[in-house]
């Protein structure tokens, strides 16, 4: 290891221009001439528009052009497509109702989008938009999704029978029934994921842009993957042909999932800019981000465990209603399905499992993937599950996990669930976080607690998931309507500096130091000779973008084998100029020598001589030295680990302050620990925002009632506590860095280590249930009918 | 945010007076509830008059037996006194207690009051302290001066200048913050002083602030927190939202009264 090379704590390059204010975001640019948008939004969450005057506000100050869905239309644009195709159990595609950028006869949320003002200036395109009159017909709105779903039940979209967008499963039933007939208990649970808001600190933001000379649009935009949105806006939305179309995302702050999909906003500017022929920008104001950015989590699922007398666990049975929201975003369909259903096999044996998924069609802003997407839905009802069975059957939550757990000699593993497990050691992070927490000292400090009159609780999860999204064959297989492979290209400039090229976009994830790690170690060149380019369609040839934790264990592939091309090429030239064989060459170190001679050159003048080939053999060398690669993965890589969380409850209010909080992940090698552990704990803050603070919420008519921070709860500092992130190392099995992915670890996670904590505090209560988000009304309601259940 | 005239004022009679002459004039200090209503549209002055400045409006000082806080003073400047804090500890607790620093230190107490958004913290301070508003024409006792939600005892164009804190022998504020906005959720401010015990709570009243005369009794003959451990507080007229139900609400006031007599210094 060198001191910048893979395993180092480097400190983050983009940092300083982060800290410094010199980032350069989306709303930092401005192109010449630029124009506003200001987007008219559905105050109603489902109503017919019977007619739209824009004819005032076109007419008003400032004001240059205002379009409507029929505008839109009127050009043949589509609408926005849907990235994943979900078959039913009888074998029928999903439904998939249209889409509209801009709505045309009805709109499906508060927040639809009607039409688009563009001004000289913010506030006149605001202004004029007040003089738009829309004659709304108000219709019933469907909100609730065990309602939704019932005969009678109001329709979101007119073609789609009870709101159901597929009736999904996976596993086989007979084995399962089995299972749940020879078993000793069975252990069941009705649990709720609530509906969060990602909340990015930037808000989404978009310039449209567009020039006549050149036929070329470019969209500037707030995106994990720019690429994909030049896919699917100019293939499916715009008809824009690529080498027509740019799609810059620079620096990004922030995504959590809600910035991957193909927003209408995008559409509409890009669109609008060839209309209008001037720029056009729109920035996100924070309420209409609530209204806007794709929600995530909403499940309801009962869920069921067999087990045998020892606490064996025999079977499992989930059934699960999964929230799309009023449209399909990009990827919605895959994310209670793929990534959620096929990880219920969890960390455990369980030999049979069935699960079953309706996605369902509500009067509320989509729902797509938010940090876990999926996983951590998985692993919050498995864990709970696990807990509640070792408590009905009075065994130690413990015990019956590591009495459960798949063993370290077994892997490669294969589930019932369609996923193969290709390596972990589940109770190496068990004890490791076990003895981190000093659970042993746990009974010491509750009772501690206890004579100040607070409720102590200790809390496990131990939770495996799936990322490295994804091997395209198997996506495919599935459903996925791209390939989910990376793309890297490493270019070594004649001096012997590296700029690579990436396909995966840093918002946060701290690429451009990880990347440059891998070169430095690979290349034996210093860290600083590295620059990382993203985020710019005109400038890195492809790519997939960055979610699913897949930027290192596929983009970082990606770039390794560009990086093992240039070593080839560079030991070419080496062994030309050397004159000797390729094969005689060895490079360590940023050098290249003869073996068993002192003959040598280093990286910087091959790289010197490819650009300045004087003598190469033309016909069998070509000059430059500057390679891509395309990295399609074997398989999904498989983070695992435990949290433990400890918490103390104030039994008079309700109060639950987290005191203490492990974290052990086997997230595969480790490039940059710093960077890992902040990765952690940050996903982790997440996961306790959402255990104890975050819901969105709806009223019955569709009106969000948490839409703004005056009543969306985010985790604050003194919310959390210290978090001790260590970690715990088996290497995956399938990629050459040996690397599985850390994003999404700590979201996954912890809101299980969190639950149980606290009800394992109020379990002297009798209290053996408590949703998300646990309030202080919540858990003190709990209490009080615990104590009148007597 | 709509178009408005913007003033910074000279001085009470200036502000007074351009308050006067405006279409539909209001006055600016910390801008603290203001800004964010113009800013979401809700609001459309024609005028906006900035009584920020003011020498007239700003200063702490101790006056008898009471401390004096200029109208214009900001919630950091409170928390930050020494006299405050060597005369009022609980007052400069409250006043460290509301929003963030940023809020802090634009937003004043003499908005904070002028406004009463049932869920702000002075409130319950001037009512337990038995205060006096003091404004450009007269002097309101706390008692007469909370009207209902949003609503007070102040005049069209009447401007607060200082409010005068009677030193109370011992007093202490809990605060139940609301876990999204951290506006109290609840806030008792209880007070033994020279207008006898006093709990007055913020936060949970559909009508804003009011006292629990029930628990006064009771802590005037016992100032125990086991004298009103048996005081239950009435649901009926509380405030219920998706944070707190009026009963959570009620239940919560009687915690937090009885710590605050336990805290009381």
């Amino acid at each position: 290891m060198t001191d910048t090379g893979i395993g180092a704590a480097v400190r983050r390059k983009e940092d300083h221009r982060f800290l410094t204010g010199r980032g350069t975001y989306t709303d930092d640019i401005n192109r010449p001439g630029q124009t506003y948008a200001h987007i008219l939004r559905s105050p109603h969450a489902h109503a017919r528009i019977k007619s739209i005057d824009v004819s005032a506000a076109a007419k008003a100050s400032g004001v240059v052009a205002v379009f409507t869905g029929a505008d839109m239309a009127a050009d043949g644009v589509g609408g926005l497509p849907c990235g994943w195709q979900i078959h039913s159990k009888d074998g029928s595609p999903m439904a998939e109702p249209a889409h509209p950028p801009l709505v045309t006869d009805k709109v499906c949320h508060v927040g639809d989008q009607v039409a688009v003002i563009i001004a000289e200036s913010r506030t006149q395109a605001k202004d004029a938009a007040e003089k738009i009159n829309v004659d709304y017909e108000e219709l019933p709105a469907v909100i609730d999704m065990t309602a939704a779903i019932k005969d009678g039940s109001p329709l979101t979209h007119d073609d789609v029978a009870a709101n159901i967008c597929y009736d999904w499963h996976l596993g086989e039933k007979e084995p399962v029934d089995e299972g749940f007939a020879k078993a000793k208990h069975v252990a069941k649970i009705d649990i709720v994921n609530n509906r969060l808001i990602a909340n990015a600190i930037e808000p989404r933001v978009a310039i449209g842009d567009y020039d006549p000379s050149s036929g070329e649009y470019t969209l500037y935009t707030t995106s994990q993957n720019p690429h994909v949105i030049r896919l699917l806006m100019g293939a499916f939305v715009l008809q824009i042909p690529e080498h027509k179309l740019r799609v810059v995302a620079p620096d990004v702050g922030g995504g959590f999932g809600s910035k991957i999909y193909h927003y209408a906003e995008e559409a509409i500017l890009t669109w609008a800019a060839g209309k209008v022929k001037r720029p056009i920008k729109w920035t996100a104001e924070r309420s209409e981000s609530f209204i806007s950015d794709c929600h995530g989590r909403d499940h309801v699922t009962h869920a069921e465990l067999a087990l045998d007398g020892d606490g064996k666990f025999l079977a499992l049975r989930v059934s699960t209603l999964a929230n799309m929201g009023a449209y399909l975003s990009t990827f919605a369909p895959c994310i209670p399905t793929y990534l959620h259903g096929t990880l219920l096999a969890g960390v455990y044996t369980t030999p049979a499992i069935y699960v079953e998924v309706k996605a369902v069609f509500t009067n509320t802003v989509p729902v797509d993937a938010y940090r876990g997407a999926g996983r951590p839905e998985a692993s919050y009802l498995l864990e709970r599950l696990v807990d509640r069975a070792a408590r009905e059957m009075g065994l130690d939550p413990a015990d019956i996990r590591r009495k459960n757990f798949i063993p370290a000699d077994a892997f490669p593993y294969q589930t019932p669930v369609a996923l193969q497990y290709d390596s972990g050691d589940y109770t190496a992070t068990f004890d490791a976080a076990i003895k981190i927490a000093d659970v042993d000292g746990f009974a010491a400090r509750k009772a501690a607690a206890g004579k100040a009159g607070k409720l102590r609780g200790l809390g496990y999860s131990t939770y495996v998931e799936a990322c490295g999204i994804a091997p395209s064959a198997v996506a495919g297989a599935l459903g996925a309507r791209a390939g989910l492979y990376e793309s890297a290209e490493v270019r070594v400039h004649p001096t012997g500096s590296v700029t690579v090229f990436a396909g995966s976009h840093s918002h946060g994830q701290g690429h451009e130091t990880t990347f440059a790690q891998l070169v430095s170690d690979s290349l034996g060149i210093p860290f600083e000779n590295v620059d990382v380019v993203h985020g710019d369609t005109g400038k890195v040839q492809f790519g997939m973008g960055t979610y699913g934790s897949r930027s290192l264990a596929v983009g970082g592939e990606a770039i390794m084998k560009a990086l093992g091309k240039v070593i080839d090429k560079a030991t070419k030239i080496a062994a030309h100029v050397l004159e000797t064989s390729e094969a005689d060459i060895e490079f360590k170190d940023g050098q290249f020598t003869v073996a068993g001679t002192d003959k040598s050159m280093a990286f910087g003048d091959v790289a010197l001589t490819a650009y300045v080939p004087h003598n190469f053999p033309h016909e069998t060398l070509e000059p430059g030295l500057d390679e891509s690669a395309f990295y399609d993965p074997a398989n999904f890589t498989f983070p695992a680990g435990c949290h433990i969380c400890e918490v103390e409850v104030d039994p008079e209010t309700g109060v639950v302050e987290v005191i203490d909080f492990t974290a052990v992940d086997d997230v595969g090698r480790v490039i940059n620990p710093m960077i890992v552990e902040g990765q952690v704990q940050g996903g982790v803050a997440q996961g306790i925002g959402q255990a104890l603070l975050e819901e969105c919420v709806y009223d019955e008519s569709g009106q969000l009632v948490t839409g703004s921070y005056m009543d969306y709860t985010m985790p604050r500092a003194s919310n959390l506590p210290n978090i001790t992130v260590a970690n715990e190392t088996t290497l995956c099995a399938h990629n050459s860095l040996g690397v599985k992915g850390c994003g999404e670890v700590g979201a996954i996670g912890s809101p299980p280590a969190v639950i149980n904590a606290v009800v394992d505090a109020l379990s002297d209560f009798g209290v053996t249930d408590i949703a998300m988000p646990a309030t202080p009304e919540k858990v003190w309601r709990a209490i009080q009918s615990a104590q009148a259940a007597g | 945010m709509y178009d408005f005239e913007y003033h910074r004022a000279a001085s009470l009679d200036d502000a007074a007076g351009k308050l006067k002459s405006a279409d539909d004039g209001t006055l600016v200090a910390g801008g603290m509830t203001l800004i964010p209503t113009l800013k979401l549209r809700l609001a459309s002055p024609s005028d906006l008059i900035d009584i920020s400045g003011l020498a007239e409006l700003s200063g702490i000082k101790a006056e008898g037996d009471a401390v004096v806080v200029g109208a214009a003073t900001i919630h950091a400047a409170v928390a930050a006194s020494s006299d405050v804090r060597a005369k009022i500890p609980a007052l400069a607790d409250l006043a460290e207690l509301i929003g963030d620093a940023q809020v802090r230190n634009r937003g004043t107490l003499g908005g904070s009051i002028a406004n009463n958004d049932p869920t702000a913290d002075y409130p319950a301070a001037l009512l337990a302290l038995g205060a006096t508003i003091r404004t450009d024409h007269r002097e309101i006792a706390a008692d007469d001066y909370f009207e209902g939600l949003f609503e007070t005892a102040l005049d069209a164009g009447e401007i607060i200048t200082q409010v005068a804190f009677p030193v109370p022998e011992k007093a202490s504020y809990q605060k139940f913050p609301n876990p999204a906005s951290r506006y109290a959720l609840v806030g008792v401010f209880v007070a033994k002083g020279p207008s006898g015990v006093r709990v007055a709570v913020t936060g949970a009243g559909l009508d804003g602030v009011f006292r629990v005369t029930e628990m006064e009794t009771a802590l005037a003959e016992n100032f125990s927190p086991d004298a009103i451990k048996d005081v239950s507080v009435s649901a009926d007229g509380l405030n219920a939202d998706i944070h707190a139900g009026a009963d959570y609400r009620a239940h919560l006031i009687g915690v937090l009264a009885r710590r605050a007599v336990a805290d009381c210094t």
